[in-house]
């Protein structure tokens, strides 16, 4: 069979799963793909690549092709999201320094701290952004004014924890696994305990490669849609974290890794149908965050950027 | 007046030569960070006009959230290529760099801190791509001397004699005589 040649870009966390288990199970390959992953530092690395044409495909914050879009991010960027890949895997972390102060936990007792406490995303339009904001609200507090928001990169999360700087953070897998395992902290709450069937990662491609019948993208979902179904299986677990935490991927502890699958789900309907109405619940998140102005027709931009139907059309032939 | 550039960048070495040319084309350098040095507070604290990031830090993602005003920390930065210039941004991330300037200054202003920074970056790469060759090459000639030896053990010839079946060998199989090394090297272990 003729191969086609793909560069796919993912940010090393436990939900790149699906395109790792794709590329080292051999899914790619039966389906005439030679992929080269990318790993990327940053989420900004992976969409200026993608905006450039250094990367046809990649692992997506669900909210990024949205921002992507709105010019909210540095590099306009008009993306597709033809797949979902992973739900429930957030989760925010607090600090045992700040749970001692703080009774139980309970996100309420924040409102009542001498400072207001540092809290750490991954992202500035990150999926984490949002549903932290979620969680603070729904215990009263104000985002604006109760807690600081700061930004840090995924990978240097639990080093700040530990080294006092931030009081807890909300981010995938395995990085609150990793503040559990090290006894930094301790995860109050599941993101999917308080916000079931949230979409987190999605494929994402240029629009225009769309352009000309786009022959690649058919085999390209069906790979990753299998290596999905591979992953999800519980008796498969073990060797997904085998996969992931060498080197060239996560380069961290199995069993660390091996907690961190433990919520996140990569196949069904949810997450793989990238609903347009995931994408209209955090566009309406966006805009309750000041990010995004009313004016814009946002049903629209989640019709055009969600893309079921490109799912739908590979999952008939399956 | 000069403007004024942090530099974030883990290769100390390229950190120097990068920082080195800057200031000979007449701009200040006033930082140069690690990756996580508290990016927003150094921004502001060191008043920085341009700040130049390695592609691989993953601090580009701080330098990005200091764009929202509801952060409220440090002054919004943007990236210098937003203003339409695709292959200013395509050159940086080929020579492994990129540039956020700090809102409402020129893009004629800071261009030429940016074009250094990518003559920079570009040329680290390719003396760095220049030494890993030659340190390959010296690795594959060590190997093929070592399947050399091996043949004139096993078919009890010449060095001439085995070089000349090993590139016989390499161009029947139409592959590298590093492989055909590779391979006798392999099969000697094998068989003892």
């Amino acid at each position: 069979m003729p191969h086609t040649s793909l560069k796919i870009g993912f940010v090393p966390l436990c939900d790149s799963a699906p395109l790792v288990v794709a590329r080292e199970r051999g899914f790619f390959a039966e389906h005439g793909l030679a992929v080269d992953l990318a790993r990327e530092p940053s989420w900004s690395n992976l969409r200026d690549k993608l905006a450039c044409g250094f990367l046809d495909a990649a692992q997506m914050l669900a909210t990024m092709p949205l921002a992507c879009a709105l010019g909210l991010e540095n590099l306009r960027t008009d993306l597709v999201a033809p797949l979902g890949l992973s739900c429930g895997g957030n989760a925010i972390t607090l600090g045992t320094g700040l749970l001692a102060g703080l009774d139980g936990g309970a996100p309420a007792a924040l409102a009542d701290l001498p400072a207001p406490p540092v809290l750490a995303i991954p992202y500035p339009f990150s999926t984490h952004h949002y549903e932290l904001r979620c969680w603070l609200a729904g215990a009263g507090l104000d985002p604006e004014r109760q807690v600081r928001l700061v930004v840090v990169p995924p990978p240097q999360m639990v080093a700040r924890l530990s080294a006092g700087q931030i009081a807890g953070f909300c981010v995938g897998e395995p990085w609150n696994s990793l503040a559990v395992h090290l006894g930094l902290g301790r995860v109050v709450a599941a993101v999917r305990d308080f916000l079931p069937e949230r979409l987190e990662k999605v494929l994402a491609l240029r629009r225009d490669r769309l352009e000309g019948g786009a022959p690649c993208l058919e085999p390209l979902l069906r790979a990753v849609l299998a290596a999905c179904r591979w992953c999800d299986a519980p008796e498969h677990r073990d060797e997904v974290a085998g996969i992931l935490s060498q080197p060239p991927y996560l380069n961290a502890p199995i069993e660390v890794v091996r907690a961190g699958l433990e919520r996140i789900r990569f196949h069904g309907d949810m997450p793989n149908r990238p609903d347009p109405a995931q994408a209209l619940w955090y566009l309406g998140q966006m805009e309750r965050a000041g990010h995004v102005s009313g004016a814009i027709d946002k049903a629209a931009l989640a019709a055009r950027t969600y893309r079921p139907d490109l799912y739908g059309r590979c999952v008939e032939r399956l | 007046m000069s403007l004024r550039v942090i530099l974030i960048d883990d290769e100390p070495e390229r950190a120097a030569e990068v920082s080195a040319a800057l200031r000979a084309e007449g701009f200040t350098v006033v930082g140069v960070l690690p990756t996580g040095a508290d990016v927003p507070r150094q921004v502001a604290a060191l008043r920085a006009d341009i700040i130049v990031i390695d592609i691989a830090s993953p601090d580009r993602d701080v330098l990005e959230s200091m764009r929202q005003v509801s952060f409220g920390q440090g002054r919004p930065v943007v990236m210098f290529a937003e203003d339409g210039a695709p292959e200013t941004i395509r050159a940086a991330i080929e020579a492994g760099v990129s540039a956020y300037v700090v809102d409402g200054l020129k893009p004629e202003r800071v261009r030429p801190v940016v074009d250094v920074a990518i003559a920079r970056f570009a040329q680290f790469q390719a003396l760095r791509s220049q030494l890993d060759k030659a340190r390959s090459t010296l690795a594959e000639r060590k190997l093929v001397e070592r399947a050399k030896g091996i043949l004139m053990r096993r078919r009890r010839c010449d060095e001439a004699e085995a070089y000349r079946q090993m590139r016989k060998m390499a161009m029947d199989q139409k592959s590298r005589l590093v492989d055909i090394a590779n391979k006798i090297i392999e099969a000697s272990e094998i068989l003892g």
